[in-house]
């Protein structure tokens, strides 16, 4: 392992970034349009939006990083830098923190902007600390950017990879107790939603958004999100092969 | 191993899909040399290649390089391989990716500076890599392996598309290269560049019709150039 070699592969992703400021407005204008659109279609039930508004500060950042991170890696592989890197003295945990610290520090920007805009201008009502809520918004970018990681080994096109949106994402969109809290859906359905991480992540804002106390299963609920990213990071460093057929 | 030894393969053989591309190759590289790996499209010269480089899964046999087993991690500092596409980030400049790879290699800012010149890229340096043409691509992915100094360099045809003073340049700085002790191992499909080589590995259905010096190959078929010694060597073995 080696700081010289993370750092320089975050800066180099970062730098990569920058060349490409669309998907940089992208990132962070996306959300906040989607919140603001929110917002006025719930404008008669203000209870809703901050029902829901927290949750989403979660999943936005999870969803994106999920794409762009399974789109940037696939890049990698198909483009031959990835394996001329494995060639090269590099640990493959280098490799991987290094986007994980370019990537998550997309993910703190972009959480301090939507969050900033949802609990100013929107008027979002939560009654835990704000810095608590972008601190979950950013462990599920992470969440997001490890799980992407890990998928795009699955991937042999850009097409594909975009495909794992809808297979891996709606899903646990449909199943993390946004549409209906969990505790309500058939048995099923309740223990997969049991095992996806979205789930905690969307439970863990639940929470902040109804009380100021950060209670055990709060602390749980993290530690479940941390867990799961680093078994994908883990997951995702075994399908980095530096020996292929 | 001796330690003039650079490559040693024995009984070296590659299955990929189904299909076996080295059957079983023996071969043994003397450092320092300039080698052409020469022969037509499809013959498993990018196959042996990556088997050198340890990138590539093998069937059987053994492969050694600098008295290490091929892929062996102290290598990694001590080999560079340029793949037939150019891999290196489109869309960063050539300065940002080569600052990438020698932060990668531990090289320091001044070699970046050398091996852009080396390649003759100095003009170009703060260019975007996507929009450099085919042939200056090449030269950045060559300029990268170039970076670390490596002792064995392994190239995949990494004259494609260049032109042809260009080309005489590179081969120049390959033979300075292999005069400073670096061992370079060259494919290529075009037969006339194979005069550039201190040794000529010909391969053909991956295996190796000859393993020779340039002048050794053409005396013995009594060819006049290396795609005439090829075309005998193929006949005569084609004939029981």
């Amino acid at each position: 392992m080696s700081l010289r070699r993370t750092l320089a592969t975050a800066l180099r992703v970062l730098t990569q970034l920058r060349h490409d400021p669309r998907t940089i407005a992208l990132l962070l204008v996306v959300p906040c349009v989607l919140l603001a659109l929110l917002r006025y279609v719930f404008d008669r039930t203000p209870a809703t939006f901050d029902r829901i508004g927290a949750p989403l500060l979660g999943i936005f950042p999870f969803t994106v990083m999920f794409v762009v991170t399974s789109v940037a890696t696939l890049r990698e592989r198909t483009s031959g830098t990835l394996e001329r890197l494995l060639t090269m003295p590099m640990a493959k945990i280098d490799l991987l923190l290094g986007y994980a610290c370019a990537f998550g520090l997309l993910a703190v920007v972009q959480a301090l902007v939507a969050s900033g805009l949802a609990l100013g201008p929107l008027g979002l009502s939560v009654q835990g600390s704000g810095a608590l809520v972008i601190l979950i918004a950013v462990l599920d970018g992470l969440l997001g950017m490890a799980l992407g990681l890990f998928v795009s080994a699955f991937a042999a096109t850009e097409f594909q990879a975009v495909q794992f949106l809808p297979a891996f994402v709606l899903p646990q969109l449909l199943l993390c107790g946004l549409f209906l809290p969990r505790p309500q859906m058939p048995a099923v359905l309740r223990s997969v939603s049991d095992v996806l991480p979205l789930s905690y992540a969307v439970d863990a804002m639940t929470a902040v958004t109804a009380s100021a106390r950060v209670t055990g299963t709060l602390v749980l609920d993290l530690v479940v999100i941390a867990g799961w990213s680093l078994a994908a990071l883990a997951l995702g460093a075994a399908t980095l092969r530096r020996r292929t057929a | 191993m001796p330690a003039d030894e650079a490559i040693r393969t024995v009984g070296l053989r590659v299955v990929r899909g189904g299909r076996v591309v080295l059957p079983g190759l023996d071969t043994t590289v003397p450092a320092g040399e300039v080698v052409g790996l020469l022969g037509p499209s499809g013959c498993g010269k990018t196959t042996l290649l990556r088997a050198l480089v340890g990138v590539q899964r093998i069937a059987g046999g053994e492969v050694r390089v600098l008295g290490r087993p091929a892929g062996d991690a102290a290598l990694r500092s001590l080999v560079g391989y340029v793949t037939q596409a150019p891999s290196v980030y489109a869309d960063l400049t050539i300065r940002e990716n080569l600052r990438y790879f020698a932060a990668v290699l531990g090289a320091s800012g001044a070699r970046v500076k050398s091996v852009v010149d080396e390649v003759g890229l100095g003009d170009a340096v703060d260019g975007l890599v996507g929009e450099l043409s085919g042939g200056q691509r090449a030269r950045v992915s060559l300029a990268t392996a170039l970076l670390g100094e490596p002792e064995l360099l392994i190239l995949d045809e990494p004259t494609v598309g260049l032109d042809p003073v260009l080309r005489r340049d590179l081969w120049g700085h390959f033979a300075m290269l292999a005069a400073a002790g670096t061992t370079l191992v060259v494919s290529s499909h075009v037969m006339d560049e194979a005069e550039r080589c201190s040794r000529l590995l010909l391969l053909r259905d991956g295996a190796l019709l000859a393993d020779d010096t340039p002048a050794a190959l053409l005396r013995r078929t009594g060819a006049t150039d290396v795609e005439g010694a090829f075309l005998r060597l193929v006949e005569a073995g084609s004939t029981p």
